[in-house]
C-alpha cells in the first residue's frame, strides 16, 4: 500500500460517522406493505374491480408526482415511496365500484395539489390521500357513496349495492312501518349483535375497500407499532375517544327517536367505517400530524371527538376523513404549544 | 433490578469486539514528536523552551497562562528542533513544539508522594494542575478546573465515567481490567481532594469483566460500582449523573457541580493517580486503534506527540478498503484528512472505517417530521425543529427550541431516516448566534 496515495483518499465528513439503517423510503415501503392484508381483503370481498381502482390510484399518483417534478425542474422523487403510499391509501378509501376517472382525479388532487404544490414530501399541511378523497366525495357524492355488497368471489358481474354499517346506524332501516336506528338497526340487518361485530371485524360488509376488515388493518397497524414506525399515542387516543363518546352519545331510543346517554355501542363505532384505517394509517402520517407525544394525544382526542360529532350529528355517516383533515390544521399549533421541556429545565423552573 | 440509565438515547452496534481482547502494549516511540501547545479546551500554552534546547522527558514545554488551561510536557528526552504551526486532529493549525528524540527517555526529577492519601488538598490539586491533566474521554477540559468548584457549591458526589458509550473504543475498558487498583486510587485521591464520601464508578453492562474487576478493587472502600444500561450517550456527563444519582444538571449552561457532582473519566483518574503518586506529568495515554479499516486493532499506550500514521503502522497499517480515519469515536469523533498529525491528550481512539461501515457526506432529504430525533435526544430537545430552522437561516429562532442545551452527541443524526446532518445544522446555528 502506498501511504501517500491512501492519504488523499480519506473521506472527511462531519460526525456522527455511523448511521441507523432506517430510511424514509424504507419506512414508506414498509407502511405500504402493512396495508397489503387490507387490500387483499378488499379484493377478496369485492372482486378484481377493487384491485383495478387501487392500481389506477397508485399509477395516477406516481404520474402526477412525476409531472409536477418535471414542471418544476425537480429531480424525481418516486423512489421515496411516498407517492406510492398515497395512491394506495387513496385506493383503500374509495368504493370498489368507482369509475376510473374518480381515482385518477382523486390521485391528482392528492399528489399534485395537496403534496407537490406545497413543496413536496415533508411540506404538505394536509394528508394528501384524504384531501383527494374529500375532493372526489364532494364532487361525485352519488358514485362515492354507492357501495357494492361484499360477496366472496373474484368474478363479480352484477354487483348489488348496500349501505355501510355506519349508514345503516345513521339512516336506519324500516321495520313494520317505522324506522329503527343505531345498533338495533345493525342487529336487524345482521341477525345478532355478535354477527354484526364478526362481519365488521372480518370485512363482510359494504364500504370502501380499506374500511372493510377491521382485523386486517389492525394487524398492519400492530406491525407498524412493533417496528416502531408509529407510536401508540394517536391510534389509542383516537380510537379510545371514539369509543367513549360513542358510548356516551351514541344511544338512541327508537320509540321516541331521542338520544339516550350512556347507551351507545362503542364496539360498533370502533369496528365500522374508516376508523381503523384512519387511526393507524392516516392520522399517523408523520408530515401532517404533531411529532411531540403530548401533542399527538391531543391530536388523537380531537380526531376522535370530531369523528363522533360528524357521525352522530353531521350530514355524512362517516366523519374520520374530515376529522383528520380538520385536525391537520392544528398540527403546527399543537407542536408549538407542547414543545418539549429540555433536560434539567423542569427542576430549575420548579425552584424559582 | 433494572440498570441505571436515562431517558432517550440510541443503540448503535457497539463493535467493541474488534479491539476488546487486545491487552495494553507500549507503542514504539518515534524519532521525532510534535507536541501541540493547545491540547485542551481553554487558553493555549506559551512555549517555555527554545529551538536547540535540550529537554528531558516530562519537562514542561508549554506553560498555562490562564485558569482554564493546562501545561504540556515533553514525552521524550531530546532536543527542540522547531516551534511552529502544525495541524491537529480537527484540522486546525496550532502552535507546536517539535522535539527530536534522543532515545534515552531521561526523566526530569519527579516528586514522588508515597503517602498521597494524607496530602493536603491544595498540594494534591497543585500536582494535578502541574501535570497538565485534562479530561481524557475526548473533551479535554482541564481537570484542575473541575476540581476547583467555587466555595458556594457543595460537592458531595464523585463519579468516574467508565461507560465508554462510544462504539468501537476500548481504552477505558482496558484500563479498568488491567489496572483496576490505579483507577480506584485515582478516585480515592479525588474524593480526598474534594472531601467527598460518595464515590461511584459507572460502567455499561456490556463490560461485565470490567464491572467485576472494579467491584473487586473497590472492596473495602466506600466506592460503589454501578451497572449502567448500554445506551449511547450513557457516558455523557449529564446522562451519567442522572443514571447514577437521579439528579438533573440544570439546563442553560448548568454544570455538574450545580447538583453537587464532579465527573471524571477513567483515563483521567489513572493519570491523576500517576501524577499525584509518582509526580509524572501526562505524556502518555491509551489509544484504541480499531475499526475494520486497520489490519491489527490494538490498544496502545502512546506517547503524546507520536504521529498517528506511526501508530497506525504499528497496527499493520490501513486495509485497502479503509475510507475514513476518525480521531475519537464514531459518534463524536473527527474525520481526519491526513494521518500526519500527532496523538494528543484527548485522542481516545483512532478509528479506521471501511466502506459500508461509514459514509462521507450523504445526500439528505427534507424532514418528514417522524419524531425519531425527539425520542432519541437525551436532552429532550426537538432536533427536527433546530435543523429546519437552521437550514432556513432562522438562527435566532433556534433559541426558542433550546439550541444551546444541545451537546452535539449526534443521536438525532444517527436515527434520522432522511439522513439530515442535524448536528451540523445545530453547530451552524450555534456559530451564528449567541446564548441568552
Amino acid at each position: 500500500m502506498d501511504p501517500a496515495k491512501k492519504e488523499h483518499e480519506l473521506l472527511v465528513s462531519v460526525s456522527p460517522h455511523v448511521r441507523d439503517s432506517v430510511t424514509v423510503s424504507g419506512i414508506m415501503w414498509t407502511v405500504s406493505a402493512a396495508l397489503l392484508p387490507a387490500l387483499g381483503a378488499g379484493v377478496y370481498y369485492f372482486g378484481l374491480s377493487a384491485l383495478y381502482v387501487t392500481l389506477i390510484c397508485i399509477a395516477a399518483a406516481m404520474a402526477s408526482e412525476s409531472l409536477v417534478n418535471w414542471m418544476t425542474d425537480r429531480k424525481g422523487s418516486l423512489s421515496d415511496g411516498s407517492g406510492f403510499l398515497t395512491g394506495l391509501l387513496l385506493g383503500l378509501n374509495l368504493p370498489p365500484s368507482a369509475p376510473p376517472y374518480i381515482p385518477i382525479i382523486g390521485a391528482f388532487v392528492a399528489i399534485a395539489i395537496t403534496k407537490m404544490l406545497f413543496g413536496g414530501l415533508g411540506f404538505n399541511v394536509f394528508n394528501p390521500a384524504l384531501v383527494g378523497r374529500a375532493f372526489v366525495l364532494i364532487t361525485w357524492p352519488r358514485a362515492m357513496t354507492t357501495w357494492s355488497k361484499a360477496a366472496v368471489g373474484l368474478q363479480q358481474v352484477d354487483a348489488t349495492t348496500t349501505a355501510t354499517p355506519l349508514g345503516i346506524m345513521k339512516e336506519g332501516v324500516a321495520v313494520s312501518g317505522h324506522t329503527i336506528k343505531g345498533i338495533e338497526a345493525l342487529v336487524h340487518e345482521f341477525g345478532t349483535k355478535s354477527d354484526a361485530y364478526k362481519a365488521m371485524l372480518f370485512g363482510n360488509i359494504g364500504g370502501s375497500l380499506g374500511e372493510t376488515s377491521a382485523v386486517l388493518i389492525l394487524i398492519g397497524g400492530l406491525f407498524l407499532l412493533a417496528k416502531r414506525y408509529i407510536s401508540w399515542h394517536i391510534p389509542v387516543s383516537f380510537i379510545g375517544t371514539v369509543a367513549v363518546l360513542a358510548w356516551i352519545f351514541g344511544g338512541i331510543d327508537n320509540e321516541t327517536g331521542k338520544m339516550i346517554f350512556f347507551h351507545g355501542d362503542p364496539l360498533a363505532h370502533v369496528l365500522s367505517g374508516g376508523l381503523m384505517l384512519g387511526a393507524f394509517f392516516m392520522a399517523t402520517d408523520y408530515v401532517t400530524v404533531p411529532s411531540v407525544r403530548k401533542a399527538q394525544l391531543i391530536f388523537g382526542i380531537g380526531c376522535g371527538a370530531l369523528t363522533v360529532l360528524i357521525r352522530l350529528k353531521g350530514g355524512f355517516p362517516e366523519g374520520v376523513m374530515f376529522a383528520i383533515l380538520l385536525m391537520n390544521c392544528f398540527t403546527p399549533l399543537l407542536d408549538r404549544k407542547y414543545r418539549t421541556s429540555p433536560f434539567g429545565l423542569r427542576k430549575e423552573a420548579a425552584k424559582q | 433490578m433494572s440498570l441505571a440509565t436515562f431517558k432517550g438515547g440510541i443503540h448503535p452496534p457497539d463493535r467493541k469486539e474488534l479491539s476488546k481482547g487486545s491487552a495494553l502494549t507500549r507503542a514504539k516511540v518515534p524519532k521525532t514528536i510534535i507536541i501541540p501547545l493547545s491540547q485542551h479546551i481553554g487558553a493555549p500554552c506559551s512555549a517555555t523552551v527554545e529551538i536547540g534546547q535540550e529537554v528531558k522527558m516530562g519537562q514542561m514545554v508549554g506553560k498555562a497562562d490562564a485558569f482554564v488551561s493546562a501545561p504540556v510536557h515533553s514525552s521524550v528526552s531530546g532536543k527542540v528542533v522547531a516551534i511552529g504551526q502544525f495541524p491537529n486532529a480537527m484540522g486546525r493549525m496550532v502552535p507546536s513544539v517539535v522535539i527530536e528524540n534522543d532515545g534515552q527517555d531521561t526523566w526530569v526529577e519527579l516528586k514522588e508522594s508515597p503517602d498521597y492519601l494524607n496530602m493536603e488538598p491544595d498540594a494534591i490539586k497543585a500536582k494535578i494542575s502541574e501535570a497538565g491533566i485534562v479530561g481524557m474521554g475526548g473533551a479535554t477540559f482541564p481537570a484542575s478546573v473541575k476540581l476547583s468548584p467555587p466555595k458556594e457549591k457543595t460537592i458531595d458526589t464523585l463519579i468516574l465515567n467508565g461507560a465508554e458509550c462510544e462504539p468501537y473504543l476500548n481504552a477505558d475498558y482496558r484500563l479498568m481490567i488491567e489496572r483496576p487498583s490505579d483507577v480506584i486510587e485515582g478516585l480515592r485521591i479525588l474524593m480526598k481532594l474534594l472531601g467527598v464520601q460518595n464515590g461511584y464508578i459507572g460502567i455499561e453492562s456490556n463490560k461485565p469483566d470490567a464491572l467485576d474487576m472494579m467491584g473487586q478493587a473497590a472492596r473495602g472502600t466506600s466506592i460503589k460500582v454501578i451497572d449502567c444500561q448500554v445506551k449511547y450517550p450513557q457516558g455523557a456527563e449529564k446522562m451519567l449523573i442522572k443514571a447514577i444519582t437521579g439528579r438533573e444538571v440544570p439546563s442553560r449552561g448548568g454544570l455538574p457541580m450545580d447538583v453537587g457532582c464532579v465527573v471524571h473519566n477513567i483515563g483521567t483518574a489513572v493519570a491523576i493517580f500517576e501524577a499525584v503518586r509518582y509526580g509524572r506529568p501526562l505524556i502518555e495515554r491509551v489509544v484504541s486503534v480499531t475499526g475494520k479499516g486497520v489490519r491489527e486493532p490494538k490498544n496502545l499506550l502512546v506517547r503524546v506527540g507520536t504521529m498517528i500514521s506511526g501508530v497506525v503502522e504499528q497496527c499493520g497499517g490501513l486495509t485497502e478498503d479503509c475510507v475514513k480515519v476518525v480521531s475519537g469515536g464514531p459518534m463524536m469523533g473527527f474525520a481526519m484528512g491526513t494521518l500526519e498529525m500527532p496523538v494528543t491528550k484527548g485522542t481516545s481512539g483512532i478509528l479506521c472505517m471501511v466502506e459500508g461501515e461509514t459514509k462521507g457526506s450523504e445526500d439528505y432529504g427534507p424532514c418528514i417530521r417522524c419524531g425519531r430525533c425527539i425520542d432519541a435526544c437525551p436532552m429532550f430537545l426537538m432536533p427536527q425543529m433546530l435543523s429546519i430552522l437552521s437550514e432556513a437561516g432562522f438562527y435566532e429562532e433556534c433559541k426558542d427550541y433550546n439550541l444551546f442545551d444541545c451537546f452535539e452527541c449526534g443521536s438525532c443524526t444517527y436515527v434520522c431516516p432522511a439522513k439530515r446532518p442535524i448536528v451540523q445544522f445545530v453547530r451552524l446555528a450555534k456559530s451564528q448566534t449567541k446564548p441568552g
